[in-house]
């Protein structure tokens, strides 16, 4: 789906955060140019053609608990690939279920998942489950566990999207 | 997720609440707070008030919209292999660019990983070819083929 100028402008505006005052998608409007209604009309739309996959409160992951974060990443025959990231993406404690390309012969992983936790003993066990439950247990893979954190924050699309704005 | 986290000491019911049931489905009407506050049984400037301090703690990063991979623009997963003494330096160089919005270390041979998203795949490919030239490292790219689950949000049920 091509998104216009006004839905790119829109996902810009809120990419820091919607703003904590009482009409927050006034306050968005008003920063771009449109109503109120058009802003929740849109912001609505983007949600149902799944541009927008979730629309919320984003927690950091790491300050709520979650401090054992696993990336898990599989070597799939191509033709299984789908069939096993649908199998992982059942899983309750699985999110994120993505395909990647596969850059040999230095990286060999062509389905990447992550599993978060407390622990890492727990995450490992977690590990183990999603394994015998997708029938990936003869499949290699590799965990890679992350230490530091350089940085997190919201995706930024905004050059582009700021740019067309201003010389729409 | 397990979810079976000991209760960090200063978050109270409101807070958790907060942070658990609006990740998705955020009110879509004019005074989304008042609504928060009303299936809550608070007042809106309660509401307000707590997102506003949940998020100078770093509890919340954002209330607002996580945008599916390639709908809106380009992006990219990466990753350098780095010598370890390197990568506190590495890792900033490459924060000092354009539309990264995630840095990791990780344990692998491939250690330090990072998000790019840009207006489109050329400007991302562009800052990839500038992260080679300044580090003198190859980056690893590795964009979205096919997503069998996007991000859902964290469970918060504290116990």
């Amino acid at each position: 789906m091509a998104l216009n100028l006004h839905d790119k402008a829109l996902i810009t505006a809120i990419e820091d955060g919607l703003p904590l005052v009482s009409q927050p998608y006034e306050a968005v409007g008003n920063m771009i140019g449109l109503s109120e209604t058009a802003v929740i009309e849109r912001l609505e739309n983007l949600i149902a053609t799944g541009v927008i996959s979730r629309f919320g409160v984003v927690v950091n992951h790491r300050r709520v608990g979650y401090r054992a974060n696993a990336m898990v990443v599989w070597d799939i025959p191509d033709d299984y690939v789908a069939d096993a990231g649908r199998s992982l993406a059942e899983l309750p404690f699985v999110s994120l279920s993505y395909q990647r390309p596969r850059r040999l012969p230095d990286w060999p992983y062509n389905l990447f998942c992550m599993i978060h936790g407390r622990e890492h003993a727990a995450v490992e066990s977690l590990i183990k489950d999603a394994a015998r439950s997708a029938d990936l247990e003869n499949v290699p893979r590799a965990v890679l566990f992350s230490g530091r954190q350089f940085k997190q924050r919201g995706a930024k699309y905004s050059s582009g999207a700021v740019m067309e704005q201003r010389h729409a | 997720m397990d979810g079976n986290f000991n209760k960090p000491e200063r978050l109270t019911k409101l807070q958790v609440d907060l942070l658990n049931d609006f990740q998705r489905d955020f009110p879509l009407c004019p005074r989304p707070y008042e609504k928060i506050a009303e299936l809550l049984g608070v007042a809106e400037a309660e509401v307000i008030a707590h997102f506003q301090q949940l998020t100078e703690q770093k509890y919340i990063s954002r209330l607002g919209a996580v945008v599916t991979p390639h709908k809106a623009g380009w992006s990219t997963l990466a990753a350098l292999s780095v010598p370890e003494g390197e990568l506190e330096e590495i890792a900033e160089m490459i924060n000092a660019c354009p539309g990264v919005n995630h840095n990791y270390e990780r344990s692998h041979e491939f250690n330090l990983w990072f998000v790019i998203t840009g207006a489109d795949q050329q400007t991302v490919e562009t800052t990839l070819v500038e992260i080679e030239a300044a580090t003198g490292y190859d980056v690893l790219n590795l964009p979205l083929v096919e997503a069998y689950q996007l991000d859902l949000g964290f469970p918060i049920k504290w116990h």
